[in-house]
């Protein structure tokens, strides 16, 4: 019998190449290995309904395991792949046995960044990456009344939200100037600072954390570089994720920050494809391209599926993301780096907003809060290449949809 | 559990006892029926959990919310009357029966 297709990685992206090789018409074995001792599952709630209690355990699981064995996905738990050999074909499990493959996609994901200060090794520091992580979290917020979040992005900060919404004192410890600074323009920070300091979170910016401190193993608070400190039970950390890209490195495969791939999901090594957090993706002009959602995840899934056949399929569609803090729900479409300038639609007030980020007249990405229709349409608009002049996306009597309506210019891009 | 009769794309049919409380979309999702994506996971976030209820069955199910109708203006597959974002449907014993078709694109 010949090897299988083999994926290292049974999250949201391997679990999408498993299956995508098998509508993509693939008759041969497909081996899913898994490290966590769970089928794949779905992260985002993990810092927003689930751990707000809002859904069971049982309803974060993509597919059933029966589901994964009717599509003839054999799918093994609890299985940490420990080294590859890329010119024999084969690869070893941590138990030390040995797997020949056919073909190759590695879509091992990303880990927290260890916090880098005295104390983090004790009881009651967290990061949230895993069901496994947020179960713990979980325990421990409800046995504590004061938590600090450390770090300022879409995770902390979604924790805090859920959090707060507990009635638990929260801090947010964030080293830069504003919040979500990767992610979102400043209007956005200030939008997310002033909400959670509505809702009783105590935010502080530009502080540099010194230590987790503790007694007996257990932390109680945290020190700033400037001495000030803050009393916490629970000690949550988002401070950046880092792609699991040691086992294809040591293989000897190209990685920079990430397994490198092109647009097909490729990677430097012949039948070894990447997809998910663990990428990073050579864009045509030569720039290097890291998103860590999950559309990303599962377009280059279906990609990387593709390449194992032999099939180009590149990944081109317009990036998205949301993010659901108390009533807000961000809803981010394209991506606004290299926008020079941003037009607001709607109302700050009213918590229910738009903005339009551009490149001289061209639309980059829209940012919507509270505003599902309109992030609905400029997913659309950014597909179709087809935008609203900078006055007509601020107007808010200018219908949108018009846009798509009309037929589009003969020199649009 | 709910009997739902998920019609696929194709126009396969796969009948499934969904757990009272669950959304369509999971009862979906966990048996691996085509033509769900559901990338955002039940958040009302992605609309690629887009599905077309039995008009009969619709009046036994809450309206959508302004969230979810917001979101079902622009589909990508044709909107009908009958269109919903299936994790915003909840089983329920008045569903024993339906069927819910799901369209030929989500994304
Ligand atoms: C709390 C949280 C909230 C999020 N919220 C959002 C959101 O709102 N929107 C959004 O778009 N994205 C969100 N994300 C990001 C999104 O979940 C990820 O981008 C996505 O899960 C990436 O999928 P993946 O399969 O590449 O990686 P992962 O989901 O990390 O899966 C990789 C898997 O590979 C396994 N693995 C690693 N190494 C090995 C090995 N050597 N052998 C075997 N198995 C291995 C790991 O154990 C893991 O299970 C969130 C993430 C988190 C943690
Ligand atoms: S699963 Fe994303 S909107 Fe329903």
């Amino acid at each position: 019998m010949s090897a299988p297709i083999v994926i290292v990685g049974a999250g949201q992206s391997g679990l999408q190449v498993a299956e995508s090789l098998r509508s993509e018409g693939w008759e041969g074995g497909i081996l899913l290995l898994g490290e966590e001792a769970v089928p794949p599952y779905h992260r985002p709630p993990l810092s927003k309904a689930y751990l707000a209690g809002k859904a069971e355990e049982a309803q974060l699981f993509i597919r059933s395991p029966e589901a994964l064995a009717k599509k003839r996905i054999d799918f093994r738990p609890g299985s940490r792949v420990a080294a590859l050999d890329i010119a024999r074909q084969t690869l070893t499990l941590a138990d030390g046995s040995q797997l020949d493959y056919e073909g190759l996609a590695l879509a091992t994901g990303a880990r927290n960044r260890a916090l880098p200060l005295p104390g983090a090794e004790l009881d009651g520091v967290f990061g949230l990456r895993t069901l496994d992580d947020t179960r713990r979290i979980a325990d421990a917020l409800a046995a504590t009344e004061a938590v600090v979040v450390i770090g300022g992005g879409f995770i902390g900060l979604e924790f805090a939200a859920v959090a707060a919404a507990q009635g638990k004192r929260v801090t947010v410890l964030e080293a830069a100037e504003r919040l979500m600074a990767r992610a979102v323009p400043p209007a956005l920070s200030d939008f997310y600072l002033a909400l959670h300091r509505a809702h009783g979170v105590r935010v502080e910016l530009g502080v540099s954390v010194a230590a987790v401190l503790g007694e007996q193993g257990r932390a109680h608070g945290v020190r700033c570089a400037d001495g000030r400190e803050f009393e916490a039970g629970l000690v949550v950390a988002g401070i950046g994720v880092l792609p699991n890209d040691e086992l294809a490195a040591a293989a000897g495969i190209a990685c920079d920050r990430g397994i490198l791939v092109d647009a097909c999901s490729r990677t430097s090594a012949p039948n070894v494809v990447a997809s998910g957090d663990c990428t990073v993706t050579r864009l045509e002009d030569g720039s290097l391209r890291r998103l860590e959602s999950v559309q990303a995840a599962v377009e280059q899934g279906k990609s990387a599926a593709a390449a194992l056949l032999g099939r180009e399929r590149p990944f081109s569609a317009r990036p998205w993301f949301w993010s659901d803090q108390y009533e807000v729900k961000l809803q981010m479409a394209g991506l606004a780096a290299g926008a020079d300038r941003s037009v607001l639609r709607g109302s700050q007030e009213a918590h229910a907003f738009s903005l339009f980020h551009y490149r001289g007249e061209q639309l980059l990405a829209v940012d919507s809060l509270n505003q599902p229709q309109v992030h609905m349409l400029s997913r659309r608009m950014l597909d179709a290449g087809r935008s609203p002049t900078p006055a007509q996306a601020a107007d808010s009597g200018f219908e949108l949809n018009t846009v798509l309506a009309t037929p589009a210019p003969a020199t649009s891009s | 559990m709910v009997m739902i009769t998920y019609v696929e794309p194709n126009g396969g049919r796969q009948e499934i006892d969904v757990p009272e409380g669950w959304s369509l979309m999971q009862g979906a999702m966990s048996n691996g029926v085509d033509g769900m994506e559901a990338e955002c996971g039940g958040s009302c976030a992605c609309a690629t959990c887009h599905c077309y209820i039995d008009e009969a069955a619709l009046a036994l199910i809450p309206p959508a919310a302004d969230n979810e109708a917001a979101m079902l203006e622009n589909v990508v597959a044709e909107r009908r009357p009958t269109s919903r974002l299936a994790c915003q449907v909840k089983a329920t014993a008045a569903l024993e029966g339906i069927l819910v078709e799901l369209p030929a694109a989500q994304s």
